[in-house]
């Protein structure tokens, strides 16, 4: 029974990983945070495993931490960082291909 | 009982990998931001809901069970709401959607050039 | 089954390796402080992997919630945004072989001294002493018993911090969003039940189980900066209660002097607590701290003194 909970592990961190190559590759803003919310969503999917794995239920606790404070920075993006996505955009046009 | 609870917890597991290895494949495969966002919140929510409810059958009591589906409902608030700020402000900063059409008027458009 | 857990833990540290090379080195401000968001995130888990579930709920809280959200306001504000390089690419090279160095040098030095490191460290003297603190979970005892001094310096630095940030100027003025956006106050209205309840929870934990007054203030923190997105806290920026945030921020260090002073009166050494009242007194600096915490984040996240 724990293996299949450990590769379920290993899978969801390479989900993880396929989240980083989006933050890395852009091309919008946006498309950086979206990636941002699958590594959060990927973080607490792990933890979960993990807490089922080593019996430990604290970690059940951080996983709502997680969830809980997703929602935060999603928050500070559209409101206070926005002007970035708008500069992306135009830099697109400028270059001509979007 | 217990046996069959743990297949069931198995089960649902595997199903909840398999939604999120689908939303990552929309993550590296779809054209445009609104299309990424439309599959991260959509598998990604799914697979999470039911790789949580595979392990809440095998948590050790109801309070931790109940936990870990409060966990679920967060993430779906959060990712529900974030996708809506997300898609709103990116269309007001004019990010336009991908559309065939138009990607096929452009196609046609070079090839003249060519 | 080993294997599997070796695999894990490769894939985690290359993930980790990955995204603090990109954090640090890409010329893209905005991406590179979402690398490093994303940084947090598996940093919890590399926590949780060492079995110091403590510290993985303190980065969980910080990390996740405060940093992203400091860093993110701090972008917007930044001239030029995110689309420019930060540094020149020649200065660029040089730092990074600099930097790959002494990142070398300190992972050996690390390694030598895990490796000397006193083998079963502290640990039977603290469960020895752990019946006279007050609280039966050992990391809260020593940080509010047995070091108490540490906690105490901590809340001295974050209210340094805090004043260097207001003498830097007012309190920024908001940009108004790219469009009306209805979900977020809709969003702060249904998380602000969870935002108060689970600072209580971490709180109550702490006593017996990872948890306490660092955990509960970030999080605390967190829904106000919510707060304070959706507007809901305008008091802070007004004149008239200036005085009132002013004194509700030194409120925990306060109590926290008080305590040591009692303890010098009591038993002749600072911050000592008698064993009889550990446990109430413990609650109540833990709950202080945790309330003037939170105030602090969101003070540092106003960016300036509000009301000038």
């Amino acid at each position: 029974m724990t293996p299949i909970y450990l590769s379920a592990a290993i899978l969801l961190l390479a989900n993880a990983g396929v989240g980083a190559w989006r933050i890395w590759h852009g091309p919008t803003s946006a498309d950086r945070m979206v990636a941002a919310e699958l590594i959060t969503t990927t973080t607490v999917a792990v933890l979960l495993v993990l807490s089922a794995l080593v019996e430990q239920p604290v970690l059940i606790d951080v996983a709502l931490l997680f969830a809980l404070l997703a929602a935060v920075a999603m928050a500070n993006f559209v409101t206070r960082t926005w002007t970035l996505l708008r500069e992306d955009s135009q830099a697109r046009d400028e270059a001509g291909h979007d | 009982m217990t046996e069959w609870l743990s297949v069931a917890s198995h089960v649902l597991v595997v199903a909840g990998i398999f939604f999120f290895l689908a939303g990552s494949l929309g993550l590296v495969r779809f054209t445009d931001v609104y299309g990424r966002l439309h599959a991260l919140t959509k598998a990604d929510n799914l697979g999470l809901g039911l790789l949580c409810t595979g392990l809440a059958l095998q948590a050790s009591g109801l309070a931790e069970a109940a936990k870990i589906m409060l966990v679920w409902v967060l993430v779906l608030v959060a990712s529900g709401i974030g996708a809506t700020l997300v898609a709103s402000t990116a269309a007001a900063c004019g990010i336009r959607p991908w559309l065939k059409r138009a990607s096929a008027e452009r196609e046609a458009a070079k090839r003249p050039a060519e | 089954m080993t294997a599997l857990t070796v695999g894990f833990d490769l894939l985690l540290s290359a993930a980790l390796l990955w995204l603090a090379w990109q954090a640090l080195f890409l010329p893209l401000r905005f991406a590179a402080v979402v690398h490093f968001m994303a940084f947090n995130l598996l940093m919890a888990l590399v926590w949780v992997r060492l079995e110091a579930p403590d510290v993985a709920l303190a980065e969980a809280a910080i990390g996740a919630g405060v940093t992203g959200a400091l860093l993110l306001t701090a972008l917007g504000r930044l001239p030029g945004g995110g689309s420019r390089r930060a540094h020149p690419r020649r200065w660029h090279r040089y730092w990074r072989y600099l930097a790959i160095f002494s990142a070398f040098v300190s992972a050996v030095w690390l390694a030598w001294s895990v490796q000397h490191l006193p083998r079963p460290g502290l640990t039977t003297e603290i469960m020895a002493a752990l019946d006279t603190t007050g609280v039966s979970h050992a990391v809260t005892a020593v940080l509010l018993n047995i070091r108490a001094i540490d906690t105490l310096l901590e809340v001295a630095v974050m209210l340094g911090a805090v004043m260097l940030v207001w003498s830097l100027g007012p309190a920024l003025r908001p940009f108004a969003p790219a469009t009306a956006l209805p979900g977020l106050p809709a969003l702060s209205r249904l998380l602000h039940p969870l935002f108060l309840l689970v600072p209580t929870y971490l709180l109550w934990r702490g006593a017996h189980a990872p948890g306490g007054a660092f955990p509960a203030g970030a999080v605390l923190g967190a829904g106000g900066i919510l707060l304070l997105l959706a507007d809901g806290v305008s008091w802070m920026q007004q004149p008239r209660y200036n005085l009132l945030l002013r004194l509700l921020l030194i409120a925990g260090l306060a109590l926290f002097v008080v305590v040591g002073l009692g303890g010098l009166l009591l038993t002749g050494t600072f911050l000592a607590i008698p064993q009889a009242q550990a446990k109430a007194v413990i609650l109540a600096v833990e709950v202080a701290t945790a309330l003037s915490i939170a105030l602090m984040l969101m003070a540092l996240y106003l960016y300036g003194e509000p009301g000038r």
